[in-house]
């Protein structure tokens, strides 16, 4: 696999010494995309952010997949209403 | 250097059993993990207390330690030294942690412990209970950080040097930032955690504006006043744009409240350079004041006119 954008999940799991099993489940629940290359499973590098916020709420907050992925949906949220407020803040400014 | 109320922290009191500060550390990590409270310095602030609270609550040792000198911890060492002089302190010492969990938080560091546990239990885990539970690599913890610019400094691309965390970063902004926006620079943030990746500074932008424009975007708006003659018999209006001053024709019997557009006249488009929002100019109609006897008989010969 040579792909520099992709990762192979078994190389991510061995580095984070996590089960494979854990990455199909994100997979296979929607959490997490893994793409399939040359019959190597993989994930893009710009999932690495996300895998770690996922790793770290799972297993430092002992939160289940389900649970997690709820979590990211509901910052996502909270991250778009934030982005709403900032820029309704900035229009009001115009009749300030 | 204060005492810390570490049963008081994660909300128990003293007879609390191992489950109970299990239990309720948990809990105010799932509340206060900074995974789950992006950007919000109190809950990280909170989050290191409670951590600290856990670390010292959870083993059997260290709680003793914090139970025994708590208050007289800055004589804590000079007691025990006593006690082991007089050959009543086995002094094993644990390692363990307990099988408590050591939540990193994206990126709890030694310098995160208060000067009060650092005092205490010393700055490499003297009671043995700071390590090693957690061996995964980990990307090392956002950081935040706001820069304050005026309008002005964002209506062209110029070059700041940031001092972030005794860190120097130059950085290029781009025109047309907003106020409010965030940017991410990447590997500006805490260091990974057994060799992982640096975390990322996130960097917004507060704008302030001390100018005559007002701001929605590109595109900027300002209220200019007009003498009631130009309005009725129409003329010419310098007026100053963002960075310049253009000539404008008056219509003749222009309302007060109309708004006109000058194109391109606006704040640069964000990432997109050479392209500029407009400028929207209100009228405000100045009425005159204090009439003469003469303009007064004036204005009652026109008010006849229309009646």
């Amino acid at each position: 696999m040579s792909t520099p954008d992709y990762i192979p999940v078994l190389e991510l799991c061995e580095q984070y010494r996590i089960e494979h099993t854990l990455v199909t489940e994100l997979h296979e629940k929607g959490v997490l995309e893994v793409v399939t290359i040359s019959q190597t499973r993989c994930l893009h590098h710009d999932s690495i952010p996300v895998f770690e916020k996922i790793m770290r709420i799972h297993k430092e907050l002992e939160i289940n997949i389900e649970g997690v992925d709820v979590i990211l949906n509901l910052l996502d949220k909270i991250e778009n209403l934030n982005r709403q407020l900032i820029k309704t803040q900035n229009r009001l400014r115009i009749y300030e | 250097m204060a005492y810390i109320d570490y049963y008081k922290v994660l909300g128990l009191d003293k007879s609390a059993s191992e489950a109970d500060i299990k239990k309720a550390y948990r809990k105010l990590a799932r509340k206060y993990h900074p995974d789950v409270n992006p950007g919000d310095t109190e809950a990280e602030e909170k989050f290191k207390q409670v951590n600290e609270a856990n670390e010292v609550l959870s083993n059997p040792e260290n709680r003793k330690k914090y139970d025994k000198y708590g208050k007289d911890w800055q004589h804590a060492d000079a007691y025990e030294h006593a006690e082991k002089q007089r050959a009543q302190y086995s002094g094993g010492r644990s390692s363990a942690n307990a099988g408590s969990a050591q939540y990193t938080g994206g990126g709890f560091n030694e310098e995160d412990y208060s000067d009060f546990f650092e005092s205490m239990f010393g700055g490499g885990g003297a009671g043995g209970f700071r390590g090693g539970s957690r061996q995964s690599q980990y990307r090392g913890q956002d950081f935040n950080a706001t820069l304050e610019l005026d309008l002005r400094e964002v209506f062209e691309k110029h070059k700041r040097t940031l001092s972030i965390n005794g860190k120097n970063i130059r950085l290029s902004i781009p025109a047309g930032v907003e106020n409010g926006q965030t940017i991410k620079i990447k590997g500006y943030g805490g260091p990974g955690v057994n060799g992982g990746p640096n975390g990322d500074l996130f960097l917004q932008f507060i704008i302030n504006n001390s100018t005559s424009f007002r701001r929605d975007g590109a595109n900027l708006y300002k209220t200019v006043p007009l003498d009631l003659y130009t309005s009725i018999l129409g003329g010419e209006l310098l007026i100053d744009t963002f960075d310049s001053s253009v000539k404008l024709k008056v219509a003749p019997e222009t309302p007060n409240g109309k708004q006109v557009k000058l194109k391109g006249k606006g704040f640069p488009v964000y990432k997109k350079e050479g392209q500029f929002g407009d400028l929207y100019i209100t009228y405000e109609i100045n009425m005159p004041q204090n009439l003469s006897a003469k303009e007064k008989e004036l204005f009652e010969e026109l008010a006849k006119l229309r009646s």
